[in-house]
């Protein structure tokens, strides 16, 4: 009811002025974060479950909202990204001075719909209902992705993405419906019953694509690079931080439903889920624009999140408890750990945006010195999402990796080579990984600027700092002491798994002792770093300019560019990932060479080769369709008297 | 503490060795075997210059290059006496502490906004990409054949007894050879002797330290060696040698991993830059050899 009240609450956004909006959310922001916080704290971490049924009648039945683990988790980590956006938004909208308030009311009530609708989506058990929250989600993102609709590419993205989800919503109705007609139920729990009964792949399958739309996995990603970029910051990391996380949300209960065909289901996940990653990676690499960038990292996270999961599963089709433990774990906390650290590297790049108005990393440069704040936590959130430690990216990864460890150790042979070429991945991965955070962190903040723009650059407020270091404490917590975090983790999956019952989690010890080591490594960097400073008593420190080989000119311009230092990894590869170059070669007798541009681009192979025919074919047939749209109101009139006639017709020879 | 010791030690004459190696194999004198140490003590002792395009990330990257490869040489177990930390998985940790100080390194290099440091940047960065996977799959390959996570229980059950073990041990080594090669960029993938910044990679990533800095980087180089040839002698350590002997074949192995460093250098090129990357990924192929050999050995395969 409370809910309810909050939702009908939300309309006051079209009557407040423009200056009190973002307060305003912010309010209603804080009022649902500790309602739902409470509720999911009581129920994670001291077990009480919370059920109640609404008198909402809906399609015959009371629509009933139930809070277990799993959703008391999600609703946790969508409230801690959801309040900490909302407060980043509040500067941050505050640039886009030329709209109006009707525009900015839009926006946030959009954005808070997509915030309850997520919370709500948790918690539903009505599939019919499940489905109308999904759409408001999906519906509320597509409005905030429109935001700058003015842009060319804004549009286009946002109706690209608008297309996609509902291709995702037909899926999951395919699935839902299937599983109403073999077992007359319309709760999740139905799914139960009917994997019980029937092969567990076909819907498996559909269900997944139908989830995979709205999480990126290969196949499905196409509208992830796009919609990213033209959302807003605070909306970009509200999306690639939780929002896609709800199609995990969704597979996962999918997932814990399973009953047959176990190790089939987790190998075909663990397989679509290292492409996502190694592809999504390599994609991210070639990208100019830095919030696509990004997003091809949300692709490369969401592979290591099935990774995990692929892994239980594979554990729990084999009866490998450890490693059903160890992988569902460290796909759970990845679940987590991303909504941390990429909500924060969306924030800075907006703060970035907000402060040079560039998006392209070859004309920035030089930030750190600019906006400091911003860069160190560009720089942690870099890290992290590399997975290096002391960061919390590396607990999920090294948990992930213990389970590839144990997988190989201890099964059979296919199982062992499955995880050799999962290991393989994972451990390209992280490499590649680093490869691209090194070259953003680098080309962005490092170095002499490229531009003017970024000359006049300077750090931004405090409220837009605030919420980043809140990330960034959880960030450094569960770094340094992840034991305290895997264990009401693993309690979800123990509540949702009948055969992990009352077993504890494998890996306790080692995770404190990776606190132990990351602890050491502060203290000796420390020590080092003090035995420095001493040893530079007395002595002369000086500074002067880069060595260039006595070239001492034009610095920024003859500094490496992201296009060049990823030009290495490229070479060879140009096809695959789909750049084209274009560029007019220097001829041999060509004695004073012309000015001449340079230029390179890249498309995603699956958008070339693979949705934009599908698309292509798609707009045809419906162009054909089109013929009896004729703009005469006559037409229009007719039809529904002919549906009438056959429907008559179809009666009296007892059809219907 | 003691094993800590020792790889301090021996990475202080390790590149002594090298450098000796080679001048005995070109004819000449050469300096003393200490003469790396008195390097690095005049490094030390002297002042620094930075660039005026450098943040704190600059001087704060050799820090965290020297203290990582400590806290590595402090997981490394030696025969069945274990790292001073030693867990479930702590390879994995041993990898990505390295791999956290290259990232460092890296930036530090981009730090300078110089068009050398970021040429030798992108390689550096590509490579050690290139190069992870096989040295996962190695020690992989070693707990599937010990049946342990840890580095402690991965060396201590290690046993090359049989043939195809032998076979596989050898292997292994030589895999683990090229990996230190690369790590700390000798030939034949990098020279740490061009003078031309063009074709550098690692020399040109450091380019603009100079004094404390510099001897740290240097320092840390040399310790990575020591690390990788630990990690060698480990394979043929056995838990019931005495602790003496282990220590024995442990300096051995260092011993002749420096004097085969410098054979190498003395009548190997260098590899074309673009050719690296066929080598690197060779390694990983050679590493999944391993694997399979390993299967072999348990009789998992056929």
């Amino acid at each position: 009811m409370l809910l309810l009240l909050i939702v009908c609450f939300s309309a006051l956004y079209f009557i407040f002025p423009k200056k009190l909006l973002s307060f305003f959310n912010l309010f209603l922001f804080v009022l649902l974060f500790s309602i739902s916080s409470y509720f999911s704290i009581e129920n994670l971490f001291f077990g009480k479950s919370i059920s109640f049924e609404s008198s909402i009648g809906f399609w015959g039945k009371n629509i009933v909202l139930k809070i277990d683990k799993l959703s008391s988790y999600f609703i946790l980590i969508i409230n801690f990204t959801g309040i900490v956006s909302a407060i980043y938004s509040i500067r941050y909208l505050e640039m886009y001075k030329n709209k109006s308030r009707i525009e900015l009311s839009l926006h946030y009530f959009s954005f808070f719909v997509l915030y309850w609708s997520m919370i709500v989506l948790t918690l539903v058990q009505n599939t019919i209902a499940f489905l109308v929250i999904w759409e408001l989600m999906s519906l509320s993102s597509f409005i905030l992705v429109m935001f700058e609709s003015e842009k060319k590419l804004t549009s286009r993205a946002g109706i690209n993405y608008f297309i996609q989800m509902h291709l995702a919503v037909i899926l999951l109705m395919i699935g839902f419906i299937t599983v109403n007609f073999y077992t007359g139920g319309w709760t999740l729990s139905d799914l139960n019953i009917y994997f019980a009964e029937h092969k567990n792949i076909g819907l498996f399958l559909i269900l997944f694509a139908g989830f995979g739309f709205k999480s990126g996995f290969m196949p499905f990603h196409t509208w992830l690079p796009h919609a990213h970029p033209a959302a807003p910051s605070h909306v970009s990391a509200l999306m690639s931080g939780v929002m896609i996380k709800m199609g995990i949300y969704g597979i996962l209960r999918v997932v814990f439903s399973l009953q047959q065909d176990l190790l089939l289901i987790g190998i075909i996940i663990l397989l679509i889920s290292i492409i996502s990653g190694i592809s999504g990676v390599s994609m991210a690499i070639v990208q100019h624009n830095l919030k696509r960038l990004l997003a091809y990292h949300s692709i490369e996270n969401i592979g290591i999140i099935g990774i995990g999961i692929g892994t239980g599963l594979i554990g729990l089709a084999t009866e490998n408890q450890t490693l059903a433990a160890l992988g569902f774990t460290g796909g759970l906390l990845h679940v987590l750990n991303h909504s941390l650290f990429k909500s924060l590297l969306f924030f800075s790049a907006g703060s970035v945006y907000q402060r040079t108005h560039l998006m392209n990393i070859d004309s920035m440069g030089g930030l750190i010195k600019k906006m400091p704040v911003t860069a160190f936590i560009f720089l942690i959130a870099a890290l992290s999402i590399c997975g290096l430690p002391p960061f919390n990216g590396f607990v999920s990864e090294f948990l992930i990796y213990n389970g590839f460890v144990i997988g190989i150790i201890k099964s059979d042979l296919l199982i062992k080579l499955l995880f050799l070429f999962a290991l393989l991945g994972l451990a390209a991965i992280g490499g590649m990984a680093v490869f691209c955070f090194t070259k953003a962190f680098g080309i962005v903040f490092l170095g002499n600027p490229r531009s003017k723009e970024v000359e006049h650059a300077n750090e931004v407020s405090t409220l837009s700092l605030i919420p980043q270091f809140l990330s960034l404490a959880l960030i450094l917590l569960i770094g340094f002491a992840p034991g305290l975090v895997v264990n009401p983790i693993y309690n979800i999956i123990t509540e949702n798994s009948e055969n992990l019952k009352e077993t504890i989690f494998p890996s306790t010890e080692s995770l404190n002792s990776i606190s132990l080591a990351v602890g050491m490594l502060v203290i000796i960097t420390v020590l080092v770093f003090l035995i420095k400073k001493l040893s530079f008593k007395g002595k002369t420190v000086s500074e002067t300019i880069t060595w260039g080989c006595a070239y001492s000119g034009e610095a920024p311009k003859t500094q490496y560019t992201a296009s060049s230092y990823a030009e290495n990894y490229i070479h060879g590869m140009e096809n695959g990932l789909g750049i084209e170059t274009t560029y007019n070669p220097i001829k041999t007798r060509e004695y004073f060479p012309q000015k001449r541009h340079y230029h390179s681009h890249n498309r995603s192979f699956y958008e070339v080769k693979v949705f934009s025919p599908i698309k292509n074919r798609m707009s045809k047939v419906f162009e054909k369709l089109a013929i009896i749209q004729t703009g005469q109101t006559q037409h229009y009139i007719l039809y529904p008297f002919i549906l009438i006639i056959v429907m008559i017709i179809l009666t009296v020879l007892n059809f219907i | 503490m003691l094993i800590f010791f020792s790889i301090i030690i021996l990475s202080l004459i390790f590149p002594g060795i090298i450098v000796r190696t080679k001048s005995v194999l070109s004819g000449r004198k050469g300096p003393s075997i200490v003469q790396p140490i008195y390097d690095l003590i005049k490094l030390f002792r002297k002042g620094t210059v930075y660039s005026i395009t450098t943040s704190w990330i600059f001087r704060f990257a050799p820090v965290l290059y020297f203290s990582s490869a400590i806290l590595a040489a402090l997981i490394l177990p030696i025969g069945n006496k274990s790292g001073i930390i030693s867990f479930e998985g702590d390879f994995i940790f041993f990898i990505y502490l390295l791999g956290l100080s290259k990232f460092f390194l890296i930036i530090a290099a981009l730090d300078t906004g110089s068009a050398f440091e970021g040429m030798g940047s992108s390689r550096e960065a590509l490579y050690s990409m290139l190069v992870e996977p096989a040295f996962f799959i190695l020690l992989a390959s070693f707990a599937l054949l010990s049946g342990n996570s840890s580095f402690e229980g991965l060396f201590n059950t290690l046993t090359f007894d049989t043939s195809i073990a032998l076979f596989i041990g050898i292997l292994a080594a030589y895999t683990l050879f090229h990996i230190a090669l690369l790590e700390n960029s000798r030939l034949p993938y990098d020279d740490p002797k061009t003078h031309l910044e063009l074709t550098m990679i690692h020399e040109v990533m450091v380019l603009d330290y100079s004094g404390f800095d510099l001897a740290l980087i240097q320092w840390t180089g040399h310790i990575k060696f020591v690390l990788y040839s630990l990690l060698v002698s480990n394979f043929f350590l056995k838990p019931e040698m005495n602790l003496g002997l282990q220590f024995l074949i442990f300096f051995a192995t260092t011993v002749l991993f420096a004097i085969s460093v410098g054979f190498i250098e003395s009548f190997r090129a260098r590899h074309k830059l673009r050719n690296n990357n066929k080598a690197i990924v060779i390694l990983t192929s050679i590493a999944i050899l391993v694997f399979f050999g390993s299967l072999l050995v348990l009789k998992k395969l056929f």
